[in-house]
This record gives structure tokens, C-alpha cells and sequence, in this order.
């Protein structure tokens, strides 16, 4: 062995590893770029749906109209729009009217209507306003606007004091037809209890199916052939559970479409092969020297298995459950199957009511024509990925914060 | 030399034998892995207060035997056990004995010390508690301190109960099991190679536990060091390829033995 | 019996059974000379027995010495451990068998004169019984035959009825003229140091038999000395 050979190989082995080096580098470049642009390009997209524009007008709240003693039952559209009109005076044939109107959303008045249950001293008096505007209104002042003619909009700006506010909105209103009122609150709600369902059902289920796999059933052929099923199960698309989802819940007990019941159970078979799979993994982790400990000391199987072999198997089983519980948050296509494709307004309030769940309502919004809902989806969007970091995070920290604990 | 008679049911009349009463009585007993005849034909009497000690090479069925005495090979899938094995009048075999009763009276201490991550004191309570030695709290603290004292921990420990048991040291770990094995009040102490993973001193602190323990409990500890077995039994078993060749007086045994595979085995000659 | 697995703890046995051989030879060559210093009055011979008895000694530190940290580093068991003690234990026997040799040849000095046949017969019979007491018994001790160091064993009762006359003889011939006393004495002393020769023999054929079985003999060694109880009434 010479030197020269020797020096030679090393050199080649040190250019080696600088490659791989620098392959990995690249990738990590690559997939930064990637990722990069996609969060900047949903932001970009969706940052104007968390704006909304208001118009401050003053407004006479007539005695004649409102019954102080019920003040929820007088029209404040009317008067409002009446007070909107009144700014622009020089607006008199009906074609200008109803185009004034048009800048004016469907629930202009509501938050009128709230100061004034609130406070129904306030009957007879005229207030200032914020009256919210329309969706073409609000894309103008957003900047985003494609209209042609924009010289209403213009003369409205010179006039009237317009406000920019933080859309709380989207977080406390349903669906709407209308982009400036529609809210994720509806679909929130449905993806969590959908999600409840989901886990409520699946971990427990999860779990003690595998407990059972791995500590007490019988290691024969039967068992053998549903952990490979299992292991298939966990790969097959989730559309597919859709379809079972459909044959079985809907058609066969005839569960109610769209509910977040049948979501849940659908959401539930799908998560329970990773669960099974990941709490298998934590359980068989555990070294077999503590469950022997246990046995010689004159503890069960059982009492060996859930006083000792469980708590230390539980860090691995809580990363597991978090990552199909994060699954399940982000799962489409078998939601579509049983139903909940449909436009719902309402906010469900039971397992049984038609909901919708958020990944649905981005595809839903996705597909409608108003330019407003193109920043809603974006906005949706963000606030589904914020929601998966979040409990990834969660998984994250739990897992380091009982790791090796033996 | 006629080996034929070491594997006797009464073995040639130990010095020890004829002082205390038999505690464990194996009478024909056959241990299967699979297809593998691992013992065969053991019978031995193993007396109370007193430490037996098993000796072989590797592979000679000593640990195999050891836990067949509290049926830890029940754990293993495809071990068969046949043959009889008497303790308290019963034969353990039997399906009439449950198995979890049995290790609450024969306890064991494995090779590798292994506490549970958890604080020291419920290291030591947990056997108690499952099987209701204790009525309250009070009485608890009792058995879990006088297990302590008794397995030479209590002194180094009393401070930090709370502490897990898998911070101390591994003599002190190996305590820690002893004295959890002792805390459920067993009548047999089981030992497989307690000190293999410990240092010299640890290892004499143990020796001298063990000695200490034997006025108590019946106790039989497998080991790899026959220097350890001279100091710390009374009697001592050597296994060969799953049959048991001699037993008898340790003192005897390691002067003078009957057969000579234990001679040779002893004197290095082995391989 | 097959080797240790350890081959230098079958070194450190072989080293020690070969410097035991090599004291025993030794130790048998000295008692030649010393028996015939005495009975030739060889001063010069007997001079050089008395010189090489330290290497004797020297020998059985050695033995000792190695026997010790064998224990120490091999830790023993069974056969081993007898093999070692009855070293020890032999090493010092035929040390003392040299010592008594050495006296012996010192009573070369102590005789002037040409001893009486009979006492000469008979003190020349004692060296001749006592050396093949000693060949034997290291004989047997090389070949580890229990056999033949019981027979030697046995064989010391017959040394000890020789000395018994030899001591009578010794007597009269003091009793006779006291002028002899003084030749008497050495060569009492002279035949004691042969018997005791004998008695350390059986000792080494009582080890033999330990090293063998691995218990002691039980029964007690036949002894015919009487010496101790004779009174001047019993002649």
C-alpha cells in the first residue's frame, strides 16, 4: 500500500462526501424555494380576505320606526340605506339609486342593529355609524378591484369616511353567498366535532387494538394476517373510505348526509390503521426487561402491561393519535363522498346537523366565480395550514417533553 | 466414577440437607424449547434458609431450571415444562396453582438490574400493593422501609424516596430489585446472575446481602463465577447439556467432587 | 486429564511439580552422602553436605514462593488446590529430610574411631531402609500412586523396630564402658535423625493420599518407636 494510493482513494472519498453534501444542500434548497413561494403566494392571496371596509355615515335612528321596548324588530336596512342615500343627494334617478344601494352589503346595518339592542336609549338620537360595505366596495378600496367603470366608487371615497378593520368576521360568521359576509366559523365547527368523532372513536379504539396485537392475542396465523392487513389498510387512498363511508352509513343505516357523525366514523376508520400502527411501534419500544420485572414481582399480564408497559408506551402513542388527529383535520375527498359538499350557512350545533368541514369549504370556495372568494380561500387556507402547525407543534412538544423517560 | 448417582433423588447426603427441611422438590422434570430438550430428567431438593447455587458453561440449562421455579418460561412461546415441581405441598405445574399467586412467593432478581422508572418508594410498593399487603398508606411506608433496610439500601436512600429508581447507581439499582422482591414477603428468593453487571465492591455488598438473607429465605442464585458460588452458597448444583451432574456441599464440591466433569469443570479444564 | 484452558496455569503447575522432582532428587543424593560420610567417617563429604544443604532451602522458597501467587492468580479449585498444598506441604518434608541429613554427616566429625560391626551393620541397615523409604514415597508422589505411598506408609513400623534395637545396642555398649558414651551419643542422635527421615516420608505418603482422594487417612499410622517409654529395667 503506497502512499500515493493511499492519498489517492482519500481524496475521492472526501470529494464523495462533499457531493452528497452538496446534493443535500440542494435539496434542502430546492424544497426551501418551493415551500417558500407557496406560503408567500397564499399569504399575498389571502391577506385581503382578513380586511373589511367601512363606511362611517351618521344615521337617524327615528323613534317612528323602532319600538323602544323591542328593538330588534325595526328594519335598520332601511334606514340606513335611507341615511346612505341622503349623503349623495345629487343621485336621484332610480338607476343611481339602486347602484348606491349595490355599495352597500346585505348586512350593512347588523352591527347598527347591535348597538342599538344593546342600548335602546340611543332610539330617536342619530349616531355615527360603521356601516359595512359590499363586496365590490371592498375589493375597490382593497385595491383588488375589475371593475371598468369605478367613478361611483370614486366619488364615495372623496365623500365618505372609509375605515379599514381586521375582519373578525371570518372567523364568527357561516358560509354566505356573499364573499364579504362569508365566514369559517360553520366549517370550524364542523371539522371539530368532525374530528371529535374521529378521535373519540379511533384512539380509544386504536389503542386497545393494539395493546391487544401485541401483548395478548395468540401469535398464530390469524393474527399474522391482520397485521399485514393493517399495514395495508394504512396506504389505501382515502377516497375509498368515502365510498365505504356512503355504502354502509348512509345507504345501509341510513345515517343523516353530511353530519358530522358520519364524518367522524369515516374519519375514524381512516385514522385507525396509523393509530394502530404507530401505538404498536410505542408498545413494542418498551424494553421487555421492565414487563419481566413486573411478572417476577408477581403482577399479571394485565397489571404488567397497564401499569408498566402503557405509561411508558404513552409518549409514542400520543405522537401517533396527534398525527392522525392532524390527518383527519386535512382529509377531502372521502368527506365529499358522504355528503358534506353541500353550501351550508348555518353553524352546527349537534353531531347530526348538516356541516361542512374546512378543507371541504376551501374546495367549495375554490370553485365560485366572485373575485372576493379567491382571497377567502387563500385566508381559508392559511388558517388551515396555521391549525396543522399548530397541533403538529403540539406532537412535537409532547413527544420531547416525555421521551426516554426509562 | 459412576455419574449415574449424582443425578439421584437424594443427592450423597449433603452436610446441609440433613439440618433443614426441603423447600423446593423437582422430581423428573423435562424443560422443551421447541424441539430443543434443554433439561432433562432433573430431580433435586432445594432446602429452606440456605443458598443453593447452580454452575455450568453457558447453555447448560441452569437459567432454564431457575425459571421454571416461578414459571417464567410461561412467557416464552413454545417452552414446555413436564415433570413435577413440589413447593408448599403443591406441584406448580399443576393448573390448580395461578401462576401470579406463585410469583408473589417466589421472587426474582435478574441479571441485569431492572427497576422501574419510577420514584424508588413505588419501586418497592407496587408488589404490596397489588396483592393487598397493605391496608392503608401507613402500613405501605412499613413494608416499603423495612425492605429497604433489609436489602441495605434504606440508609443511602431514605432521603430521596421520591426520586426514580433509575438514577441510582447499578449496585444500588440491583438492591432496589432485591429489596422489591423481598417487600412482597416471598418464601424463595430467585437470583440469575445478580452481580454479572456490577463492580467488585458492588458485588461483595451483595454477597453479603445474600448472606444476611439466607436466614430468612430459601434462595438460589445462578451464577458464571464459581468463586462467587464457594463464597456465597451452601450448596452448590452443576449442570452439564441440560442434566444435572452433581450436587452436594459447596465446601466439598469445591475441594473434593465426585464426578469428574464438575472437576474439570471447575478446574478450568472445560473445552 | 486434560489441560487447563488457561495454558500458563498448566505452566505454573508443570514448573512446580518439576522443582519439587528436582528437591526430591536432591534431597535423596544428600542422604546417600550423609549416610556414607558417617559410616566412612568421611569428614571432606561430609563438610559438602553440610555446604549444599541451603540450596535445599533455597528450593523449597522457590516452591513456596510459586505456590503462592499460583494460588493467587489461578484461585484453585478441587484437584488443583490439593496440588498445590500438598506442594507446599512436601516441599517442606524433604526440607526437613535435608536438614536431618545434614546433622547426620555433622556426627561424621564426632567419630574417631571405627564403629563396633554390629552397630555399623545395623546403622548402615537404617540409612539403606530410610533411603528407599524416600525413593519410593517421591516415586509415588511422581506417578501420584496412592498404592505405593501406603506402603510406604506402612513400611516406617519396620524402620522404627530397627531403630528400637539400634537405641538397646547403643545402651549397652554405654552401660559397658562409659568411655563410649560420647561416640554413643552422636550416633544416637545419628540413627534418631534416620528415623525421623522415615517419619517425614510417611507424612509425604499421607499427602499422596490427599492429593488422590481428597480426604486424609483416617487410620492412625502403625508406629513401633517405644524409645519414649524404655526404662534402664526394661533391657
Amino acid at each position: 500500500m503506497t502512499d500515493t494510493a493511499y492519498q489517492i482513494r482519500l481524496a475521492r472519498r472526501y470529494a464523495a462526501e462533499r457531493r452528497f453534501r452538496a446534493y443535500g444542500l440542494i435539496a434542502l434548497v430546492l424544497t426551501s424555494v418551493f415551500l417558500l413561494y407557496l406560503l408567500v403566494d397564499i399569504v399575498a392571496k389571502g391577506w385581503p380576505a382578513f380586511i373589511e371596509h367601512r363606511a362611517t355615515i351618521d344615521v337617524t335612528l327615528d323613534a317612528a320606526q323602532i319600538d323602544k321596548a323591542n328593538p330588534a324588530t325595526a328594519d335598520y336596512t332601511v334606514m340606513v340605506k335611507d341615511a346612505w342615500r341622503d349623503q349623495f343627494p345629487e343621485m336621484s334617478s332610480r338607476s343611481q339609486k339602486k347602484q348606491l344601494a349595490a355599495l352597500l352589503s346585505q348586512d350593512t346595518a347588523e352591527d347598527l342593529r347591535e348597538r342599538v339592542i344593546a342600548n335602546p336609549a340611543l332610539v330617536g338620537q342619530t349616531v355615527k355609524a360603521e356601516i359595512l360595505l359590499s363586496d365590490d366596495a371592498d375589493l375597490y378600496f382593497k385595491g383588488l378591484s375589475q371593475e371598468a367603470d369605478t367613478s361611483l366608487l370614486e366619488k364615495v371615497a372623496d365623500k365618505i369616511d372609509i375605515s379599514r378593520h381586521f375582519s373578525w368576521r371570518l372567523f364568527s360568521n357561516g358560509d354566505s353567498r356573499e364573499p364579504e359576509l362569508a365566514g369559517l366559523r360553520g366549517a370550524i365547527a364542523g371539522s371539530l366535532l368532525t374530528v371529535f368523532v374521529a378521535i373519540a372513536l379511533g384512539l380509544p379504539l386504536g389503542i386497545a387494538a393494539a395493546i391487544y396485537l401485541e401483548e395478548f392475542a395468540p401469535k398464530n396465523r390469524w393474527t399474522d394476517l391482520i397485521e399485514v392487513n393493517i399495514n395495508n389498510l394504512a396506504a389505501v387512498p382515502s377516497i375509498i373510505f368515502g365510498l365505504l363511508g356512503l355504502a354502509m352509513f348512509l345507504n345501509l343505516f341510513g345515517m343523516p348526509r353530511s353530519a358530522p357523525l358520519v364524518g367522524g366514523l369515516v374519519l375514524a376508520l381512516l385514522v385507525l390503521p396509523t393509530i394502530i400502527i404507530a401505538a404498536r411501534a410505542a408498545v413494542k419500544a418498551v424494553p421487555p426487561s421492565i414487563k419481566e420485572a413486573a411478572l417476577g414481582v408477581g403482577a399479571s399480564h394485565q397489571q404488567a402491561v397497564f401499569h408498566h408497559v402503557l405509561p411508558l408506551a404513552v409518549p409514542g402513542i400520543l405522537t401517533g393519535a396527534i398525527l392522525g388527529l392532524a390527518r383527519a383535520f386535512g382529509e377531502t375527498a372521502p368527506l365529499l363522498m358522504i355528503g358534506m359538499v353541500a353550501f351550508i350557512a348555518d353553524v352546527p350545533k349537534s353531531l347530526t346537523d348538516a356541516a361542512t368541514v374546512l378543507p371541504v369549504q376551501i374546495y367549495l370556495w375554490s370553485d365560485l366565480p366572485e373575485i372576493g372568494f379567491q382571497s377567502k380561500t387563500a385566508a381559508a387556507i392559511m388558517v388551515l395550514i396555521t391549525i396543522l402547525f399548530f397541533l403538529n407543534g403540539i406532537a412535537i412538544y409532547l413527544r420531547k417533553k416525555f421521551e426516554r423517560r426509562w | 466414577m459412576d455419574h449415574q448417582t449424582s443425578s439421584l433423588v437424594t443427592p450423597a447426603a449433603p452436610r446441609i440437607m440433613a439440618e433443614r427441611p426441603v423447600r423446593i422438590s423437582a422430581r423428573d422434570v423435562n424443560i422443551y424449547y421447541g424441539e430443543k430438550h434443554a433439561i432433562k430428567n432433573l430431580s433435586i431438593n432445594i432446602p429452606d434458609k440456605a443458598v443453593s447455587a447452580f454452575i455450568g458453561p453457558s447453555g447448560c440449562g441452569k437459567s432454564t431450571f431457575l425459571r421454571a421455579v416461578n414459571r417464567m418460561n410461561d412467557t416464552i412461546v413454545g417452552c414446555r415444562v413436564t415433570g413435577d415441581i413440589q413447593m408448599d405441598g403443591k406441584n406448580i405445574n399443576s393448573r390448580e396453582v395461578d401462576v401470579v399467586e406463585l410469583r408473589s412467593h417466589v421472587g426474582m432478581v435478574f441479571q441485569k438490574p431492572n427497576p422501574f422508572p419510577k420514584s424508588i418508594y413505588e419501586n418497592v410498593a407496587y408488589g404490596p400493593r397489588i396483592h393487598g399487603l397493605a391496608s392503608n398508606k401507613a402500613d405501605l411506608d412499613v413494608i416499603v422501609e423495612s425492605s429497604l433496610k433489609k436489602a441495605g439500601l434504606f440508609e443511602e436512600v431514605k432521603d430521596r424516596m421520591q426520586q426514580s429508581g433509575t438514577g441510582l447507581s447499578g449496585g444500588q439499582q440491583q438492591r432496589l430489585c432485591i429489596a422489591r422482591a423481598i417487600a412482597v414477603n416471598p418464601s424463595v428468593i430467585l437470583m440469575d446472575e445478580p452481580c454479572s453487571a456490577l463492580d467488585p465492591i458492588a458485588t461483595a455488598r451483595i454477597e453479603e446481602l445474600i448472606d444476611e438473607l439466607r436466614q430468612n429465605y430459601c434462595i438460589i442464585i445462578v451464577t458464571h463465577s464459581m468463586q462467587q458460588a464457594a463464597r456465597v452458597s451452601q450448596l452448590t448444583a452443576f449442570f452439564h447439556l441440560g442434566t444435572l451432574v452433581e450436587f452436594g456441599d459447596t465446601d466439598e464440591m469445591f475441594t473434593a467432587p465426585q464426578d469428574k466433569r464438575t472437576q474439570d469443570y471447575i478446574t478450568g479444564r472445560f473445552g | 486429564m486434560t489441560d487447563h484452558t488457561t495454558k500458563a496455569y498448566d505452566q505454573d503447575i508443570a514448573i512446580l511439580k518439576s522443582q519439587l522432582a528436582e528437591m526430591g532428587g536432591f534431597a535423596e543424593e544428600q542422604l546417600a552422602h550423609a549416610i556414607q560420610a558417617l559410616s566412612k567417617r568421611d569428614i571432606v563429604l561430609a563438610d559438602q553436605v553440610i555446604a549444599n544443604d541451603q540450596k535445599l532451602d533455597e528450593l523449597e522458597r522457590q516452591i513456596e514462593e510459586k505456590a503462592i501467587r499460583t494460588i493467587a492468580r489461578r484461585q484453585p479449585m478441587a484437584s488443583d488446590l490439593r496440588e498445590i498444598m500438598v506442594a507446599i506441604r512436601i516441599s517442606s518434608d524433604i526440607e526437613r529430610i535435608g536438614d536431618l541429613a545434614k546433622n547426620t554427616a555433622k556426627r561424621a566429625h564426632a567419630i574417631s574411631e571405627a564403629l563396633p560391626r554390629k552397630l555399623a551393620t545395623g546403622l548402615s541397615r537404617m540409612g539403606t531402609m530410610a533411603q528407599a523409604q524416600l525413593t519410593q514415597v517421591l516415586d509415588a508422589y511422581a506417578r501420584r500412586d496412592d498404592e505405593k505411598g501406603l506402603a510406604v506408609w506402612r513400611a516406617d513400623e519396620d524402620l522404627d523396630s530397627l531403630y528400637n534395637s539400634i537405641f538397646r545396642e547403643l545402651l549397652t555398649y554405654m552401660m559397658e564402658d562409659p568411655r563410649n558414651i560420647s561416640m554413643c551419643t552422636h550416633l544416637l542422635f545419628g540413627a534418631k535423625n534416620l528415623e525421623r527421615i522415615g517419619d517425614h516420608t510417611t507424612n509425604i505418603a499421607e499427602n499422596i493420599h490427599f492429593l488422590v482422594h481428597g480426604k486424609p487417612i483416617i487410620e492412625d499410622r502403625p508406629k513401633n518407636d517405644i524409645t519414649a517409654m524404655m526404662r534402664p529395667s526394661d533391657e
